[in-house]
This record gives C-alpha cells, structure tokens and sequence, in this order.
C-alpha cells in the first residue's frame, strides 16, 4: 500500500479471517457431524468438536451398510457415477468444440455465418428453461438412467467453443503458412500447432467443466430414477427423505464431505487454471 | 484482434465434419427442445396426455392471471435482488482488503475461493443442516439468543435460509472476479491520490469503486442470472420451494408444474417466459456489460 497504516492493516486481517470463519464454518460443522454417531447429532446443541465415528461413518456411507429413512444407496457407486459424468461432461465438451472452432476459424464454408449464430443462441436455453421437452427427448431415446443421457445433453454449449474461437483468433497465421509450406493438412496442423498450443485453455475449461458437471442437480434429478444411477448430488438429496429428527444425520454429512472433496480438489490444485478459466468463460 | 483468418484452409466437406457433433447436438437437445416448449406452451393436453389441442395464448393468460405465478415472480425478483446485492457486497469487501494484504495473500484467496466447487444442492444440506429447527447447531443459538426460527413455518426464515446457501456459495465467485478488477486498476492513480492527501476512505469511493464499476454491474447480472437458474439446487435441497410456495422461484415452478402437478402447458408456457427473460438478460450482458468491461 502507500502509505504504512497499522490499524487498518490490523482490521485488513481481521475481516479476511472473518471472511474465511464465514466461508469454513458450514463445512466445518458438517465435517463434526460426520464424525459423531446419529444420536449424538440429534440431542442440541450438536457437539462443536470431532467425534470418534470418522471410519466408521464414511466406511458405511461408502458401502451403504446402513440404511437411513430415504435412500441408502452406497455413496461409492454414487461417486463413480458422479466422476465418470464429470469426465465425460469436461472431456466431451472440450473435444466437441476444439473441432467446432477450428472449423469456423480456419474454414469458409456456406452458412458459416448462420452456424454461428445456431450455436450462439444456445447460450440463451439453459437446461431450465426446456427441461421437460428435452426430458422427453431423452426418454424416446431410451437414453434414461444411463450415462448417455446424464452427459450428452449437457456437452454442446456454445461456451467452450466461444473460448476456443477466441483463442484461435490470436494464434499468428504465419503458423498456418508454415504448416502448408511443409505440406501439411488441415488436420495434421490442429492436431500437432493447434491443440498443444491450447493447452492452458483445455486445462482452464476443464477445471470449469469437471465442478459443472460434478455438481449437476437439475438434469440428473429429471433423468435417472435408478439409485444406481444417481450422482452423489442428488444421492445426498435423496437420504433427506423428511423430517429433521430421523435421519442418519451422521452419514447424511460424511455423504456430503465426500461429494465435496473432488471439486475441491480440484478447484485448489489447479487454481490458477481455474481462476483463468473463470475469467475467460465469461469474456 | 481478427475476426476472420487471414488464411484459411480449403475443403469442401472436412468443416461440416468438424462441425457436426457439436450440430447434431445441439439440434438434438437444444433446438428440437426449445421448439417443443414453444409448441406445448399454445397446446393444452388432456389428463391423460391422449389428445391435445390447440389453445393459442390461453395458457399464458391462464398462468399471468394465476396468484401463485405472479406470486412466484415476486419471490424470484426478491430472492435475486437479495442474493446479488447481498453477494457482491460481502465478495467486494473481502475482495479489497485481500488486496491490501501482502502477507498470506495467496492463503486467503485459496480459503475464499473453494467453496465454489460445492454443489448448490450440497450448500443447499448443509444450511438446512444448521438451521434446521430442532437439531440445528445455529437455530439452536438464535432461540437461546431469543430469536425463534422455524424456516418450516415462517416464510421469511426460509427466503433467508436460501438467500444465505446461495450468497455463501457465490462469494469465491464474485470476490475473484472484484480481484482481477482491482488488479486493473493502475496504482499510479492511487498514489497520485494519496499525494494529494486523499484517505484511504476517500480513495475508495472517489477512485476505486468507480473504476470498479464495470466489474460491478457485470457481477450484477450474473448473480441475477445465477439466482433465476443455478439455484434449484439449493432450494429442492432446503426448502423444496416452501413453506407452501413461499420459496417457489421461477424455475422452481416451471419443474414442480411440469413434472409433479404434470400440468404440461402451464409450465411450457412458463418455460416460454423464463426463455425470453434468459435472453433479455443474456442480450443486456452483451451489449452494455462486454464493452466496458477489461482485465
């Protein structure tokens, strides 16, 4: 800063671990709740600091030995799901729209104006605006309760591609003209100049794409009916099944520990690739 | 920066192949879809979905006329003013004094940002968790302090129970972008300023916040567009739109109406509403937000 302020560095500090308090608590609490058994929950106040059930709580919630009032689906088939959703989601996506940029960026075709546009508009119906009819899309598919219908339809908007379209816009073409004086190909030139030249893009929309897909409510909840099915997003909402006193509170909060630490992981090992695909995604 | 390559590459067929995933994708379960919602929003189906008819803006006079729609346009509007004023005013706080720090900078970003991986269904659980009227850790606090909560039975306990998960959820998200802007700004003005003897105080509302502006009004329509539709989650987790329909936004209607009242057309129709306000919304970012905003 410009000037030395002692006191307000003081209260600078003071907020941000304020801040942090206000962040943490929620989890830290559910991490507490996790590590006691159910009845321990139950009787207020719930105890501030960890108990002793934290194998045991996760190791049933992973296994689903013990079944609570809703659904006692094992949190480990969930979990699986929910990653191999959020690959498929993050990679699909990247893959669809590494190649739709590039065609529209290096190529003159008819209605490339018109394709433009298509792909444009898709950023203004989200899910929630068409649920039911693309429900019903789904289900004339028989694409319901399989990993098809959790992934396919969430992997063509039009963000990714914008991402890469403007990215491409930057690379110099003296790299094209190089590439075909050495006579290469359209496709030898995107695979071999292009894509490693994206890297930092893929790993910045990747980061996004994964915590999208992970955390995907709506969509599942409308297409998988089988437990075997569920994410673990939605898995946590189903235990929930009424009533606050009765629930295996203890395995409910492990479930949802569990269904947080991928993202987080995630969003804290890459960080500078998320924050740079944060601010680029919304360019 | 180009908008078109200088060189490009000649092929008649290998553009479309490139293209084509991504179309047939979007034609499948993008447009198809949205034409669906447009066409079911003038039809009315039977109870039993065996014959349909054409019925033209009846459903959507039925539902503008209808108090529970209306009602739920008030919810949203309250809940997203709340949500985003609420959310950029804790994220720009947090976000200035991160920047004055220099010690554990880096700390105290990781610690800020993170909660954005949550799942807003799973942020939704754990404040239902704390505030839950009879094992909650936090109401128990607020009805020892004299405060009786009971997000079940009182409306305005449950809008604040929501307004809370989906604040809390949308802090990391806000307070990076409010980073990057004040990263913007050029410290030579600060100095400048505080040469001429201007507080740290003054600074701020002088020369900051108005350089921030961009940065402002950009969060703003975001954290609206994230209140209408990414907060679903939260609320089929904590309040599933109650007590009664107090909690009901916009989308939440449209899903409850479609899939558990199956009242088709009704909640085409709104799904018909909500595109057009998406597109307003999508249109104003564009156009006022992307020009001004720079990083």
């Amino acid at each position: 800063m410009v000037e030395r302020r002692p006191i307000l560095d003081f209260v600078s500090h003071a907020i941000l671990l304020v801040g942090v308090a206000i962040v943490a608590f929620p989890v830290y609490l559910t991490f507490v709740a996790s590590t006691h058994t159910a009845t321990e929950i139950v009787q207020t106040p719930m105890p501030l600091l960890p108990g002793d059930q934290l194998v045991h709580n996760y190791l049933a919630a992973l296994t689903g030995s013990e079944k609570g009032q809703g659904s006692g689906a094992p949190v480990g088939r969930m979990m699986w799901v929910s990653l191999v959703t959020a690959l498929g989601i993050s990679l699909g996506k990247i893959a669809i729209s590494l190649l739709s940029a590039f065609a529209i960026v290096y190529f003159r075709f008819p209605f490339k104006q018109l394709v433009f546009w298509a792909i444009f508009v898709t950023l203004m119906l989200p899910v929630e605006v068409r649920i039911f009819p693309t429900y019903q899309v789904i289900s004339d598919l028989h694409m319901l309760n399989s990993y098809a219908g959790l992934t396919v339809p969430l992997i063509a908007s039009a963000t990714a591609t914008f991402l890469f379209r403007q990215f491409f816009l930057t690379v110099p073409d003296e790299l094209v003209e190089a590439a075909r004086v050495d006579g290469a190909g359209p496709m030898r030139f995107f695979k071999d100049v292009l894509v490693p030249l994206s890297a930092t893009s893929i790993a910045a929309l990747f980061v996004i794409q994964f915590i999208y897909g992970w955390n995907q409510y709506l969509w599942p909840l409308l297409v998988t009916t089988n437990e075997s099915m569920y994410p673990v997003v939605i898995g946590i909402k189903r235990m929930i099944a009424g009533g606050d006193a009765t629930q295996a509170w203890n395995l409910v909060m492990a479930t949802a520990i569990l269904a947080m630490l991928p993202p987080a992981l995630v969003v804290v090992l890459m960080q500078k690739w998320f924050v740079k695909g944060l601010v680029d995604t919304e360019k | 920066m180009a908008i078109e390559k200088r060189v490009v590459f000649r092929s008649a067929w290998l553009p479309w192949l490139l293209i084509g995933p991504q179309a047939v994708v979007i034609g499948v379960f993008f447009f198809w879809p949205a034409a669906q919602a447009i066409l079911q929003s003038v039809q009315q189906q039977d109870a039993f979905g065996t014959s349909t008819e054409w019925v033209g803006l009846a459903n959507f006079e039925r539902i503008f006329s209808d108090p529970s729609y209306l009602a739920s346009f008030r919810t949203t509007a309250v809940f997203s003013l709340l949500v985003a004023v609420g959310g950029i005013a804790i994220s720009l706080v947090l976000a200035i004094f991160a920047d004055r720090v220099i010690r554990g900078a880096l700390a105290y970003k990781t610690l800020l940002i993170w909660p954005y991986a949550v799942a807003p269904a799973v942020a939704g659980v754990l404040w239902l968790f704390m505030f839950a009227p009879s094992i909650g850790v936090v109401s128990y606090a607020l009805r020892r302090a004299g405060f009786d909560w009971n997000h079940l039975l009182d409306a305005n306990d449950a809008m604040a129970l929501i307004v809370m998960a989906a604040v809390w959820k949308q802090i990391s998200y806000n307070f990076l972008f409010f980073l990057a802007g004040l990263n913007s700004i050029p410290k030579s003005l600060i100095e400048a300023a505080a040469i001429d003897g201007a507080r740290p105080w003054r600074r701020f509302w002088t020369i900051i916040f108005p350089l921030l502006s961009p940065t402002t009004f950009f969060l703003l329509v975001i954290n609206i567009v994230y209140a209408f539709f990414d907060t679903f989650g939260i609320i089929d987790a904590s309040t599933e739109g109650g007590p009664g329909k107090d909690t009901a936004v916009l989308v939440y209607k449209v899903y409850y109406d479609g899939f558990k009242a199956l009242d088709l057309g009704g909640s085409a129709a709104q799904s018909v509403v909500l595109m057009l306000i998406v597109v307003t919304l999508t249109v104003l970012q564009f156009r006022f937000v992307e020009k001004k905003v720079n990083y």
